[in-house]
């Protein structure tokens, strides 16, 4: 549909207004919600994730972008709750205790809001216990922790180990990401997956949540 | 003309310091806490640390002010102790390197990101970066180096900044970059060449690179620096990425590696060498040798 189109290429281009008023017209038009959110909002993400990833454009490109599909998520929000859209579960999500640096983890947030998770983000400098708490409290099935600093991964190690403790190794899955961390990093700490960026943490939170 | 500045421009090569962060871990800087918090704890181990590069050949030794900045130290609710916790870090620094030793204020990122696409306000990063600068200069501060900057607006907001204050402090100016398939930028989308000519027209009287992947990298950022930049040189590396030894962060690159490599940046006439995150006294003495040998 040409209107999903321009929502895609509008949001690629960081254009605020232009999603939002095409979120709009796109809803007025009577299209599914979510296939405005899927195939425009989502559509246009994926596309600026990749370009990041390849070095094609650089943060302020993809800040810009992430600003703009919350102008076009902002429109839908209402009408995705009154649809009833069945939510894919809950995930818990922050940068561990010691670390400040949030960007990477709140693209990650509107990425997996996007794709139908109901996302309750503990922000940043969070302590393992936090991490724990809130994912019995909101009985999540996921835990996403990111690290940007070197000295702070330790944490997460620290936030798994609390949850075996709290006996609730099996049921509430971990993710990690952050620039110093890797799959083989995962696997040390016991972490049930590693994403490289937005697009591939949705991914994986899928596998892990079938 | 400052006495650095004089250095520079006659052809000088300085070494500068190696790692603060890396020797605060291994005296008990806790995960997570601002290194800045030591220098109203622990001034005394400022002063070991930069008694130890000083001993180690270092011309240039920085303070423990890289996060100093009142928006930076807001992060952990310190933003009211900035003016103290800089002027400490200049004390400590001073006496534990001498009085001949060059003392430069480092500068880091403000951790705002600027409009349009964060929110930050270029006036509020610049009252932030003024504040500091002030601060440092107060204490008598030979330079300052306004470094591991990825924006080059946020970077020239400090240089303004460190201009508007002092006609005459020496501005060191660096960038960090990561290698693509297009060449060299950082995160923000900065090329090599804009570095060099934004950083200089701003105002900074040195410009360079610091942090990175590693001293060989370092050295192509060099070359490409230096077919276009007029300014006296920089090159600050990390001892290679951080990689994770269990719950251990490591850099790979021994002092030996290093100052092998380094031996490219002083026939490319970079005019201060020195290193970043994992570098210790050992690689600075390394890099001491081979300038020594150098200048033979």
């Amino acid at each position: 549909m040409e209107i999903l189109e321009k929502i895609a290429a509008q949001l690629q281009q960081g254009e605020e207004e232009e999603v939002a008023a095409l979120t709009q017209r796109a809803i007025d038009a009577q299209i599914e919600p979510k296939q405005i959110l899927d195939q425009g909002l989502i559509g246009g993400m994926n596309v600026v994730g990749e370009l990041f990833r390849d070095h094609e454009i650089f943060l302020p490109e993809v800040l810009l972008a992430a600003k703009a599909m919350h102008a076009g998520l902002d429109r839908l929000k209402p009408l995705l709750e009154a649809a009833d859209v069945p939510s894919r579960g809950k995930v818990i999500l922050g940068t561990v205790q010691g670390d400040l640096h949030d960007i990477g983890k709140n693209l990650v947030g509107i990425m997996l809001r996007g794709a139908g998770f109901e996302v309750i983000d503990l922000g940043n400098d969070v302590s393992p216990e936090r991490f724990v708490q809130a994912a019995k409290e909101n009985d999540a099935a996921v835990i996403g922790m990111s690290a940007l600093l070197t000295t702070t991964m330790p944490v997460m190690k620290q936030v798994i180990t609390l949850l075996t403790e709290a006996g609730l190794g099996s049921r509430v899955r971990t993710i990690i990401g952050g620039a110093p961390v890797s799959g083989d990093f995962a696997q040390q700490i016991g972490a049930d997956a590693y994403a490289y960026d937005g697009a591939n943490a949705v991914e994986q939170i899928k596998a892990l949540t079938v | 003309m400052s006495e650095l500045l004089a250095r520079l421009r006659g052809g000088a090569t300085l070494l500068a310091d190696g790692a603060m962060g890396t020797l605060l871990i291994a005296r008990g800087l806790p995960p997570g806490e601002p290194p800045e918090s030591f220098n109203l704890e622990h001034p005394d181990l400022l002063a070991e640390i930069a008694h130890l590069y000083r001993e180690a050949g270092a011309d240039i030794v920085h303070t423990n002010t890289f996060g100093g900045s009142p928006l930076k130290l807001a992060m952990y609710g310190l933003e009211d102790q900035a003016a103290e916790i800089n002027r400490r870090a200049v004390a400590a620094a001073r006496q534990g390197a001498g009085a001949q030793a060059i003392v430069s204020g480092s500068v880091g990122p403000s951790g705002c990101t600027l409009q349009p696409y964060g929110d930050a306000e270029p006036d509020a990063l610049y009252a932030s970066f003024r504040a500091q600068i002030a601060a440092l200069l107060d204490a008598g501060v030979d330079a300052v180096t306004i470094e591991t900057m990825t924006d080059l607006n946020e970077a020239s907001l400090a240089i303004r900044a460190s201009r508007d204050l002092s006609g005459t402090l020496p501005i060191l100016a660096t960038m960090t970059f990561d290698e693509t398939p297009r060449g060299f930028y950082t995160i923000m989308g900065t090329s090599v060449a804009d570095a060099v000519s934004g950083l200089g027209a701003a105002g900074a009287d040195a410009v360079g690179s610091n942090c990175g992947n590693g001293i060989a990298k370092m050295v192509a950022i060099a070359r490409e620096m230096r077919e276009i930049a007029e300014q006296p040189l920089i090159i600050q590396s990390n001892a290679g990425l951080p990689e994770i030894e269990g719950e251990r962060t490591v850099y790979r690159e021994t002092p030996d590696l290093m100052a092998a490599q380094a031996q490219e940046l002083l026939e490319l006439g970079v005019s201060i060498i020195g290193g970043c995150c994992g570098t210790t006294p050992d690689h600075i003495r390394a890099l001491r040798r081979i300038i020594d040998t150098m200048a033979r």
